[in-house]
This record gives C-alpha cells, structure tokens and sequence, in this order.
C-alpha cells in the first residue's frame, strides 16, 4: 500500500514538473477567419489579425499605441522637399524560405502593390509613390509625385509589408514572411498554427508556438475560455459575460480602443437609399445608445461620423443623427417611402447580429421593414463586400484613418461625392498639420452631413485573457494581434 | 364508457397549454415581440413580465407565445407534409409488395432513413439558406419514410384478410382499395404516429433554430431563445430556463399524449385488453 502511495507521488510529481517550468505556447482566438494568409490580396481585417507583425513585417510598423516604429528599415532619410524617402534596410534578414531580404524586394513589393492589376485592398497607401529604386542591396529610394506627411505610417500597415517574389505566389495559403513567427499549417474552419522562427533578426520572441483559433459563436468561445482552451481573446465576442471573467482570478479583462467605426452601411445603388431624405430617416431612427447597451453591453462610443473619437482631429458630429424618430417618419412620408423594406445582411461578429435585430426594431418605428439574413463571414465577403448585393449591413471598419473609403465610387457601399473625393485628394497632399486638421473636419463633416451611412459606435476591444499572460496590446490601433511581445509570467 | 387512460389526460392538458398559448398570440400578447426595450432588458419574472425579460427588454412570456406558434407551425406543416409524402408511398408499396416499385420505394426510404434526420435537416439549409420554410421542408423530409414504413407495414398485414380479398374479387382495383379500405384501417396507426412525429418535429424545429438555421429573427423561437441566452446564464437564468421547459413540456405532452392514444387506438392493444 504504501509503496503504491510513493509510487503514485513519484508519477504525480513527474506530471507537475513540467507545469511549474514557464509555458511557451498560446492559443488566441478569434471571431472570423481569415479569407487567406495574404495581406495584400484581402481587405478582411481577420488577415493582419493573424499575420501582422508575426508572420510579415513592413518598412515601418506600429507600435501596441499605434505610433509609427522601426521595421525592415531600421533608418531613413527624407529629402528637404519631403518627397523622397531614403530607406535603410536591417541587415541579415531573412524570410522564413531562407531568401535574404534585398532592397529588390521592396522594390518589388511596392511595384507590385501599386500594379494596375494589383489586388491590394489599400491602394491608396501607395498612390503618392513614383518611383522606386533600389540603391545598393540595402538601400532603397522611394520618390513621391508630392510630399506626404502620413507616408511612414502607411508603410506600417499591413497591407505595406514586404513581400520576396519567390514566395508571392503563394502566400495567399503558405504565407512566407520575415515575422519572428512563421507559419506550420493552417486548418480550414478551425485554426492556424505558428512557430518562433530561429531565424529572427530581432529579439526572439518568448513564444514558441502560437495557434490562433476561429469561434465565432459567443458561447462556444465563452466554453472554450473558461475550459482553458484558449488563453486569450483580444476581441471577446461575448460583451455580457466580461463581469463574470473579471471577477474570476484565472483571467484578466482588457478594454481598450480600437479603430473600428462600426456602421450601418448603405449601398447606394439602391433607389430608395440613393436619396438623402431616406438615409437621414434610417439616421434618426437609429438609437446608439440602445445598440451600445443593447448588443454591446455598454462597451463602445457612440459615432456621428466615421472617425475614432480618440483621435485629436475627432468631430462629435452625433447631435446630426440625434434619435428622432418623429423626424425620421416625416422625412420617409416627403421622400415618398412610407413602406420600404430592406435587406439587412448580418455578419457573425455580435455587434452585427445583435446590433442588427435592435436596428431592424428601431427601423420598424418608423415604418421601415427589414428582412434579416444572417451570413457566414466568407459569404459575407463574397455577397457584400464584393458583389455588393445588399440593402443594408453592419460592419466595423477597423483600419485606422480610413475616412478615405468615402471617395472610393467603387467601394462596397458605392458612394459618390465629387465634393469628398475633392476633399480627400487635397489632404492627401497636404502636410502641414493644422491644414490637415482642417480638412479632416470638413470630410468628416460632409459625409456626416450627407448621411452616407448610419454611424454607430466606435467599437470597444474588449478582450480576454488568461492572467498569467502580458504583452497583450490593450488597444487595436490597426488589426492585428502582434504576439512578439507576449509571454507567460509563470 | 371506457376510461380514459391517465396518459392521454395528462399529455392532452399539456399540450393544450401551449396550443391555447399560441392560438392566443394569433390576436393578442401581452407585449409585442417586435418591440424592443433596452431600458427594461434582463429583468427577473416579476409582476410586469411574468417571465422577464430577455436583453433587450422583450418580454418573455409574449415570446414563449409566439414562439409556440413557430414551433407548432413548423411541426403541424414538416408532418403534414411527411405524411402527404410517405403515406401513399405506402399504399403504393403494400399495393405492389415484392414488386418492383415496392422494392425502388422502400429501399429509397431506407436511404433517406440512413441519414440521422438533422444531419438531413442540416444539409437542406445549408444549401438553400436557413429559414423556417426551409427548416419544414427539412423536417418534412425526414418525416417522409417513417409515414412511409408505418402505412405499409399497416396495410401488409391488412392486404391478406379476406374482406380485402372479396373487394378485389369484386373488381375495386389497388388504388380503390388502398383509400376505400385500407387508409381507414390503418388511421389510427397514423394518428399515434402523427403525434410522436409531432413532438419529434418540434424538437428538430428548436435543435435548427438553435444552431441559427431555423426561424430568423426577428421571428421568435424557442430553440434560438435557448441560443442567445447561453452567454447570460450566469446573471439571467430565466433566459435559458423558461424556454428550456417550453420545449421539455410540450414534447412531454405530446409523447404522452401518443402513449395515451395508442392505449385506446391500437388495434393490438386494445385487444390485448
């Protein structure tokens, strides 16, 4: 008998060994998965989510407080005139197939991002560039048509990180970068897995492993929480269940800020919402503030324009919308639309399928009927976002400074304003700040005025993690979940 | 008079419960389930919402009503038309037994058969959407052999008793003699069928609607009300648990209450008496 007992303390404490030596692996989750593992092919936030700064790296990159840092160039020089960019590249870095990154590189990507047949998402990021050259292996020469103060930072996102020609191919599913992860294999429907890359230019991360796992509904992602399948969930898609995780020791709740202006988005090529009568209706029938409580469970800021209130050059522009649904009713009556019915597309995040049952009800006071279709996040992409086949849909936009989306004619929601198009393409040659500052507030207030869409709320990142963990970002200035500075504290 | 079996009783009270409930939210609710009331929302069963509300401030009971409309609806229509399907399936396999088109018949169901039915359903609306047509369609589908097995396997046995064999010495030819004397023989067995498949119907309708491919919103229904209230259980339990018994309670009912009509329908029982 006794002799079973050391026995079974021997084997338990050979089992409790190891849990007490630091763990190197995590398991993040995530709402939506990605379309593919490609950034410049994809305007799906989910993409950078997983590969930013883990996978690829770009010339710059942000920092967890959105300023601009650093990447493959570790120096650069800016002519007087501001229009040419000299960018010195690290030494010894090598993407993950084993191909040195060259000044050829960026060469190429940047050529290849600005293609007219480019497939990138962001096009406008490389729209002041005219020539490219690469100096010596690890010197490259941007020139610019004009000077253009956000160009740093358009270099940090992730749809400007570099890219080597003999991976490009098929990075839409083996994702080749420079990242001090790189990629082991992608499991349809369910997860991607990483590893540390031994490689790494930089400071070795403390992970490992990292797998990043795909729940998209709110209870399965609060089961697989609480069971500790997953360590950490930066966007937790349950708003409700927070208290409950914050009073619980094993966890620690984060809540920051992100970039993401979510809105009820409107396809313009629709008769009835082609007038402003009926989209101002749709605007004060609208109530923020319940959709905050309602879906989000108070987490989120209310938006009257699209652009993130904490941004200095933010305009409180709600009192355009105010909730008025008295005001909505006579408006619908002069516009002629007294029994409109809209489709109302819904994608997984709950912010959209709840937000879009309290939005279906608060259109219902005034008179306007919608039919509810909920949709899977690939069809969403493929039915909304590119066949723009949609009445109405709500999405969080969560790239940051993305105004510019409003002079896009071709983009999913199809508006078409001279007069913002006129605005954004001043300010894209402006530098000077107060100038800037000022033309913000006009294309803020023009399509605040011309009520291109419904603004919500500016979304809330409210994430979940295990509290042994640190380095997680607390706010989401870009889409993305840089994991090199995370590790476990035991 | 025979008694009544205790069984159909208990089964026919309950049900009934949430027949009423739902012929009632034909015309009335207490309040609309349309409206919403976010300042009001996750309130505990009290004298206002007997039952509380949900997150956003609709009221419960008005839910649980119209929600039993749903679910009967979609049950009452998936079995019909499983029976509309499968019983002159049949009749027509008992009328052609060990022929051909008895053979191309039943082996047909027992494809259908060999698929779990919601895997069945699951498929259906995956591929035309999710909405509660398509959910009746689906649950109709599989509802579609087991009337199919019930009618023939009644009517084999009914096929070799002699006043079928007169009619057929008469001249009535297989079709006259399936409606004229063998539907009427085996509508008990239908009947007892009709309400276990009932209450299977209903739960199908709550499993769809519980993994978002049944009735959509803003359409209430039992099984997706379970769904949203699975992340509020720990501050809102009435969410979860007053729809949870909606379900478990009618399909009580119903079973019970095709037990009870078995006891006093079923040819073989009754003479067992």
């Amino acid at each position: 008998m006794l002799g079973r007992l050391k026995l079974g303390l021997a084997v338990l404490a050979m089992v409790a060994t190891p849990a007490l030596a630091q763990r190197a692996d995590i398991s993040v989750g995530l709402v939506l998965e990605p379309p593919n593992l490609d950034p410049t092919s994809g305007a799906a936030a989910a993409i950078r989510e997983v590969t930013y700064s883990n996978i690829y790296e770009g010339l710059t990159r942000f920092g967890p407080d959105g300023s601009v840092n650093p990447g493959l160039a570790h120096d650069w020089d800016i002519s007087e005139d501001g229009t040419v960019y000299t960018f010195h590249l690290r030494e010894g870095v090598q993407f993950h197939d084993g191909t040195p990154l060259t000044a050829d590189d960026v060469v190429f990507t940047l050529d290849r991002a600005r293609d007219e047949d480019s497939t990138n998402a962001q096009k406008q990021l490389f729209a002041a560039i005219d020539t490219v050259t690469a100096v010596d292996p690890l010197t490259v020469e941007v020139t610019l048509t004009q000077p253009q103060g956000a160009f740093l930072f358009n270099m940090a996102w992730g749809d400007a990180v570099i890219m080597s020609p003999e991976s490009v191919e098929t990075n839409a599913t083996n994702p080749v970068g420079t990242g001090a992860f790189r990629f082991v294999r992608w499991v349809q429907g369910d997860r991607v897995e990483l590893e540390r890359n031994p490689d790494y230019w930089g400071e070795a991360p403390a992970l490992e492993r990292a797998t990043f796992r795909f729940i998209s509904d709110p209870s399965a992602a609060f089961a697989a929480m609480m069971a500790g399948d997953i360590d950490a969930f930066p966007n937790f898609p349950a708003p409700e269940t927070l208290a409950q995780f914050e009073a619980d020791p094993r966890f620690s709740v984060i809540v920051g800020s992100t970039e993401g202006e979510t809105i009820l988005s409107m396809n313009h090529q629709n008769e009835a919402l082609s007038d402003i009568r009926v989209r101002q209706a749709i605007s004060h029938a609208i109530n923020r503030q319940d959709i905050i409580d309602g879906a989000m469970f108070g987490y989120g800021t209310p938006i009257g324009t699209h652009f993130a209130p904490h941004n200095p050059d933010y305009l409180d522009l709600t009192d355009n919308s105010a909730h008025d649904p008295e005001a909505a009713r006579a408006l619908l009556a002069e516009a002629g639309h007294e029994n409109l019915t809209l489709r109302l597309m819904l994608p997984p995040p709950t912010y959209a399928r709840r937000g879009g049952e309290i939005v279906a009800s608060q259109l219902r006071d005034v008179g306007i009927r919608t039919e509810i279709t909920n949709l899977e996040w690939a069809q969403w992409l493929e039915q909304v976002f590119r066949g723009k086949d949609f009445d109405l849909t709500i999405i969080s936009h969560t790239e940051p400074m993305d105004i510019e989306i409003y002079s896009r004619p071709d983009y999913y929601f199809q508006y078409d304003s001279a007069e913002l198009q006129a605005i954004i393409a001043e300010l894209d040659e402006t530098t000077d700040p107060e100038a800037r500052t000022e033309l913000l507030h006009r294309a803020q207030r023009h399509i605040s005025e011309d009520y291109v869409v419904g603004f919500l709320f500016q979304l809330a990142k409210t994430g979940v993690a295990n509290a042994d963990i640190e380095g997680l970002w607390e706010n989401a200035p870009v889409p993305a979940n840089d994991l090199t500075g995370v590790r476990w504290t035991q | 008079m025979k008694r009544l079996p205790m069984t159909l009783i208990a089964g026919a009270a309950l049900t009934g419960v949430f027949a009423l409930a739902a012929l009632i939210s034909m015309v009335w609710t207490p309040y609309s389930v349309e409206g919403m009331n976010i300042a009001a929302r996750l309130q505990a069963p009290g004298a206002a919402h007997w039952f509380g509300t949900d997150h956003f401030g609709r009221d419960i009971l008005s839910m649980i009503m119209v929600g039993a409309r749903t679910s009967i609806a979609v049950a009452v229509i998936a079995v019909g038309m499983g029976m509309v399907l499968g019983v002159p399936l049949g009749l027509l396999a008992a009328a052609n037994r060990g022929g051909l088109i008895d053979e191309v018949i039943m082996r047909g169901n027992d494809l259908v058969f060999a698929f779990p039915a919601l895997v069945i359903a699951i498929l259906i609306t995956a591929v035309f959407g999710p909405s509660a047509v398509n959910a009746i369609i689906a649950i109709g589908i599989f509802n579609t052999p087991v009337f199919a097995r019930v009618t023939r396997g009644g009517a084999l046995s009914l096929w070799t008793l002699d006043y079928i064999r007169a009619a057929e010495v008469a001249g009535k030819g297989k079709v006259r003699i399936s409606v004229e004397h063998i539907l009427p023989n085996i509508a008990n067995l239908l009947i007892v069928q009709g309400t276990i498949q009932f209450s299977l119907g209903i739960l199908a309708e709550a499993a769809l609607s519980y993994v978002g491919l049944g009735a959509q919103p803003p359409l209430p229904s039992w099984g997706r009300m379970l769904a949203e209230a699975q992340t509020m259980i720990s501050f809102a339990p009435h969410m979860a648990i007053i729809p949870g018994f909606a379900i478990v309670l009618t399909v009580l009912g119903l079973n019970l209450m095709g037990d009870g009509l078995r006891d006093i329908l079923d040819p073989k029982l009754r003479r067992a008496r």
